[in-house]
């Protein structure tokens, strides 16, 4: 099966890296921007299935290593479980 | 009193902080590699500076489950004193040992310069009268901009938990903090490098104060032999 894990600032949380992109977008002549928030998609591929088990143990990788919970908030997406 | 220095691949402050402690206190001082899973005979464990795992995925993100840390843990909660520089904050903080996060300078610069630091009173160990009231510390991070929520960040000022404040904040950090300790007052992590600041030719010479006043946290009779 393939993972897909999103990992993006939270809301709260301050985004130097987005407020620098959104700035860039402006200049290049973006109209109308409200947001940019630079985030990063981690890739996994894997043997095995899908399973509660498995979606409790993806979940605490993602909290433990993946994404930080002080700053930093994430979804997985998971397709061919 | 025996300090021990780890060493992660990517670290690049350990001899700094090695020479801190060893010269600059002339206290017993080793290296530990990250792949040890035991302190032996540890009074102070000293995480240093540098860019652990190259930095990869967040800083310190990685370092934190090298075999060393269990161990470093274990240390921290029968009390033992822990001491985070610059990345060894980091790592600190995502080994959840300290509270909050630090996150991309607001000026999206690696800054490379020494600071005025202004000494907040954080306990019997760090405050004005153990380090004075201001020191003045080189710093050089590109990550040093702290956050905590807002419940996080109530708590630590109640505690008296901050340790320094940048005099002039280089890095966008929440009020302006540079370093900060553990509820207990055995764990402690700071942007700012004590390790870059203890010879005649470094900017000052201030890193001694901060180093002893760490260690008076467990050892009050240091304090002593600095009067002397």
């Amino acid at each position: 099966m393939k993972i897909k894990v999103f990992v993006t600032p939270k809301k709260n949380v301050l985004d130097p890296q987005g407020v620098a992109v959104g700035h860039a977008l402006e200049s290049l002549g973006l109209l109308g921007l409200r947001s940019t928030r630079v985030g990063k998609v981690i890739e996994l591929e894997l043997d095995g299935g899908d399973s509660p088990q498995f979606r409790a143990q993806l979940d605490k990788l993602c909290r433990d290593l993946l994404s930080n919970p002080v700053i930093e908030d994430y979804h997985c997406e998971i397709t061919g479980g | 009193m025996n300090i021990s220095v780890l060493q992660f691949p990517g670290s690049n402050c350990d001899q700094d902080a090695f020479q801190l402690f060893a010269s600059g206190l002339g206290l017993p001082t080793r290296f530990v590699w990250h792949k040890e899973k035991r302190l032996v005979d540890t009074d102070l464990v000293v995480v240093p500076g540098g860019f652990a795992y190259g930095d990869y995925l967040r800083c310190g993100a990685i370092a934190r489950f090298s075999p060393i840390m269990g161990a470093v843990r274990e240390h921290a909660e029968r009390g033992g004193l822990v001491l985070g520089i610059c990345n060894g904050f980091q790592i600190l903080c995502e080994a959840g040992l300290l509270p909050g996060a630090l996150i991309r300078n607001s000026s999206l610069e690696y800054r490379c310069i020494t600071c005025d630091l202004a000494v907040e009173d954080a306990g019997v160990a760090f405050n004005t009268r153990t380090v004075g009231r201001r020191v003045r510390m080189p710093i050089g991070h590109g990550e040093g901009n702290f956050r905590i929520d807002e419940a996080g960040l109530e708590r630590l000022e109640t505690n008296r938990q901050i340790l320094l404040r940048y005099v002039d904040n280089p890095n966008g950090s929440l009020r302006s903090i540079a370093g900060i300790r553990n509820e207990e007052g055995n764990v402690f992590g700071m942007m700012p490098h004590p390790d870059r600041c203890f010879e005649r030719f470094h900017p000052s010479r201030d890193g001694i104060k901060v180093a002893r006043a760490v260690l008076s946290k467990r050892f009050p009779e240091i304090l002593k032999e600095s009067a002397a």
